[in-house]
């Protein structure tokens, strides 16, 4: 079975838009949230939210003039895609590249979320051609309304297919194209199952990740609804606060983020730098309410005890834990005790963190960017922070690395993500040795 | 590299053709057309009033009494989803607790899920008095939104659209406890799951899994973009049987619809020990990419669509002149039928010509993350009855369309069948069925 290594890295969040400015932000402990600026959210049950600041697209992305009717979000995944290429050194400015990676074997896999609603539009149709009186829509108006002032392209590069289409029209590749999209844990699986494609001979070259931005009227209404958001509008960048007993809910984000995970026989041939390796992959489903999660964590626990078996290693190899850590009460107590069923007699002493803490909730982009931190703990020996973790909660005894970043060696780290509807997905990483 | 053997066990189909898999079956096989004029909303309006709709059903019927109340949690695709994933498991001898909790006969961690879903539009009429209590002056005012309009809209009404709940309904209902995705590449996407869920039980993730697509397409977001890019036939709202006529020489467009196709897919090991019937067996395939500056078509020579058949191929191990069936895309979009018909030419080489081709999206219509399911199923039953029902709306071929297409039912032995699928934005796939024959097995 071919092993599989990650040999770049492109990361746009509320922290920075590249990897480095993001990650010394989260060591710095920073916080990404501020008032919404996207829209006018002021009067809101939440009125902020963790935006991608000073971003455009056409800094990063030299085709840019090809991709520009893209929605906001895939703008965000073509930066981090470029950036991830340079590190490994995958050649998307000439024509004929020879860098080494036949097209044929470069494939794409985003957990993707679809674009923002054009909702001036679409509100306005709305408003004008429903008759509150007869409690009806006058369907002729609305049709009207909207075949004049929707713009085509707009409302295609909605669909979730879009931003993985962009990447192939960007790098050239001809290689397996997928998009999922499980809730918040789309792009941990995206991750899983590219992983998978490349063992299975099906590609050398993946480019993985996530992309989403829920950030419009419609996608923060739909949170607020769920009573799944902290409304702590006083305080923007503390209320983000994994772990802590006066957690009230996520703080919604946006971003993307990719690693480029590849062969090691590519990787080898290619020569060069092998950031980490990926180890193994876990998903199951809690097949228990559209709603809740199972009390027992009965699915993140299977989820992460295939991951561990999928890499052939137990619980005791495992040095540090990325959590799902949302901040809200129900998530963060059950991974709580998903850990502990898992962990053992390690899960006290095991450092585990939430970086949406610091750059919030990036949905189905939060894992892969989530990801990316569990290499960058590897390759520095440092675990980023839990921030806002102020008031410890009595039923969660965990080491959450409160409040501030800890050294330590880290070997082998896993990521966990947890989406609505009961989707588990587990993905572990390993500091690369070539003489496994 | 092909690790366990994985076959098809159970067949769920909800189309314009009907609830089931034999009445979708018989409706193909009498060249019946399950496209009309458009009721689920008035379609004056539209340019297109057309689609493909599936007849009325009772979702409770489908729904165990546990579930009950989750029902008004689900949108139109959910329940499409339901109502084939019902049929495809009762087909297949499988009991789950959704099918009879008294006698359940499988290992809920060892069942896996991937359906494709579209890109699910939102429900107008359902938040059109939370946009009608926050107009001033005429005009939407997200201020008042914010304050007032957003508390009318229900609390839960995000999970009726998330695409994953698809999935996550029909998970709970069966109890499908192990690996779950949901794919999100549009008209390619049942193929794509259908892919993925085999892999699953090949490297050995699961014994059996649920694959296929959902869609409801017949909604005004949906029919109002399709006209808006153009890709929709406006010419024949007053003829609505001949109205999408893929790789014709008059096509004029695609109509769009709604369905879902589910099947069982199982590793044979686990197949063989149950006695299951067994439909088909799956062995080849495919996935590549569409590039083009002009992503809401098809590149013009296919090119990605030819790579996704060549390696399914490849993957089976056979010869394209081995291939006893095709069932393309064909939309009935000219210049897409006839960037397809180039692919697959190419693709089959010398047998090009020859394979028999049949498009079903003139009888079926665009049913989107369904469309590749539905088209499964089809091929399956073709596999099974032994007969190629005939195409439909297509008198003369489109220029530069030099396929076989099938005018005529013919009645042959199906060894091999080939399906397959592109999306605009450019995701390709293809899938290839063999006949499984006890008796031959190897």
């Amino acid at each position: 079975m071919q092993r599989v290594v990650i040999t770049g890295m492109g990361l746009v969040c509320p922290l920075g838009n590249d990897v480095e400015t993001a990650w010394r932000a989260m060591l710095a402990g920073k916080s990404g949230m501020a008032k919404t600026t996207i829209f006018d959210a002021s009067t809101f049950p939440s009125t902020f939210d963790a935006e991608v600041k000073e971003f455009d697209p056409a800094k990063y992305v030299k085709s840019w003039e090809l991709h520009k009717h893209s929605a906001r979000a895939s703008g965000f995944v073509l930066a981090a895609a470029v950036e991830a290429c340079r590190q490994a050194r995958i050649d998307i400015e000439t024509s004929r590249p020879t860098d080494g990676v036949d097209r044929a074997r470069l494939g794409v896999y985003l957990g993707a979320g679809e674009g923002a609603v054009d909702s001036d539009v679409f509100f306005a149709a709305l408003a004008q051609a429903w008759d509150p009186a007869k409690n009806q829509m006058d369907w002729l108006k609305w049709a009207e309304i909207a075949s004049g002032r929707m713009d085509a392209m707009r409302e295609l590069e909605q669909e979730p297919n879009m931003p993985a289409a962009h990447l192939a029209m960007l790098t050239g590749a001809r290689g397996p194209m997928r998009s999922c999209l499980t809730a918040c844990a789309a792009s941990t699986q995206a991750v899983g199952e590219a992983m998978m494609l490349i063992r299975r001979g099906d590609a050398d070259v993946i480019i993985a990740g996530g992309v989403h931005s829920m950030i419009h009227p419609l996608g923060l209404t739909g949170f607020n609804r769920l009573t799944a958001l902290s409304t702590r509008n006083d305080s923007p960048q503390t209320a983000s606060r994994p772990f802590s007993a006066n957690r009230d809910g996520f703080v919604l984000g946006e971003g993307a983020a990719i690693l480029i995970l590849e062969g090691i026989g590519s990787a080898q041939k290619r020569d060069v730098e092998i950031l980490a390796e990926v180890v193994g992959y876990g998903s199951s489903s809690d097949a228990f309410r559209v709603t809740d999660m199972h009390e027992e964590a009965r699915g993140p626990i299977q989820a992460m005890t295939a991951a561990l078996a999928d890499a052939g290693i137990t619980y005791k190899d495992v040095d540090y834990i990325s959590t799902h850590g949302t901040s809200t009460i129900e998530n963060d107590l059950i991974e709580t005790k998903a850990i502990r069923a898992v962990f053992k007699d390690k899960a006290k002493s095991i450092p585990v963190s939430s970086a949406k803490s610091m750059f919030g909730h990036l949905i189905g982009a939060a894992g892969a960017a989530e990801l990316i931190t569990c290499v960058l703990a590897i390759r520095d020996g440092i675990v980023p922070p839990t921030m806002n973790l102020t008031e410890p909660d009595p039923q969660l005894d965990l080491d959450y690395v409160p409040n501030t970043p800890r050294r330590c060696r880290v070997d082998v780290a896993m990521k966990e993500s947890f989406g609505f509807g009961g989707q588990n997905n587990v993905v572990i990483v390993r500091r690369y040795k070539d003489t496994d | 590299m092909r690790s366990a053997r994985v076959v098809i066990t159970g067949l769920g189909a909800i189309s314009p053709l009907g609830l089931t898999v034999s009445e979708m079956w018989q409706g193909l096989c009498a060249g019946k057309c399950g496209i009309g004029k458009i009721t689920a909303f008035d379609p004056a309006g539209f340019p297109c009033k057309l689609a493909g709709q599936v007849p009325d059903y009772k979702i409770q019927q489908y729904v165990p009494k546990s579930h009950r109340k989750a029902v008004k949690l689900m949108c139109r695709d959910i329940e499409l989803a339901v109502v084939a994933a019902n049929e495809a498991l009762t087909d297949s001898g499988l009991v789950t607790k959704g099918i009879d909790p008294e006698n359940i006969n499988v290992n809920p961690e060892r069942m896996a899920i991937n359906l494709a879903a579209g890109f699910i539009s939102c429900d107008l009429v359902e938040l059109a008095p939370a946009v009608a209590a926050s107009i001033t002056d005429g005009q939407f005012d997200i201020h008042k939104w914010g304050r007032q309009g957003l508390e009318l809209v229900p609390p839960l009404w995000l999970l009726k659209y998330l695409p994953n709940m698809l999935a996550c309904h029909v998970g709970i209902i069966h109890d499908i406890q192990g690996p779950s995705n949901t794919i999100t590449c549009a008209e390619a996407g049942a193929h794509i799951a259908i892919s993925e869920a085999s892999q699953v039980i090949a490297r050995g993730g699961s014994d059996i899994a649920l694959a296929g697509g959902a869609e409801s397409k017949v909604n005004p977001m949906n029919v109002v973009r399709q006209c808006l890019l153009k890709r929709a036939a406006t010419e024949n709202n007053d003829e609505p049987a001949s109205a999408c006529r893929p790789f014709d020489s008059t096509a004029r467009g695609s109509v769009l619809g709604e369905g879902a196709g589910i099947v069982v897919l199982e590793n044979l090991e686990n197949a063989h020990t149950r006695g299951a019937k067994i439909y088909a067996e799956l062995i080849g395939t495919g996935q590549s990419s569409s590039v083009n500056p002009v992503y809401e078509h098809l590149e013009p020579d296919g090119k990605g669509f030819r790579i996704a058949i060549e390696k399914a191929l490849a993957e089976a191990q056979i010869e394209p002149a081995a291939l006893d069936l095709v069932i393309p895309h064909g939309t009935g979009i000219a210049g897409d039928d006839r960037a397809e018909a180039t692919a697959i030419e190419a693709a089959l080489g010398r047998a090009g010509k020859n394979v028999p081709v049949w498009p079903t999206k003139s009888m079926l219509s665009n049913t989107g993350a369904a469309s590749g399911a539905l088209d499964v199923i089809a091929a399956v039953c073709a596999m099974t009855e032994g007969k190629i029902p005939a195409a439909k709306n297509c008198r003369n071929k489109a220029a530069g369309c030099n396929l076989n297409i099938v005018t005529k039912p013919i009645q042959k032995k199906i060894r091999y069948a080939l399906c397959c699928s592109y999306t605009y934005g450019g995701q390709t796939a293809a899938v290839i069925l063999s006949h499984f024959d006890a008796e031959t097995e190897v």
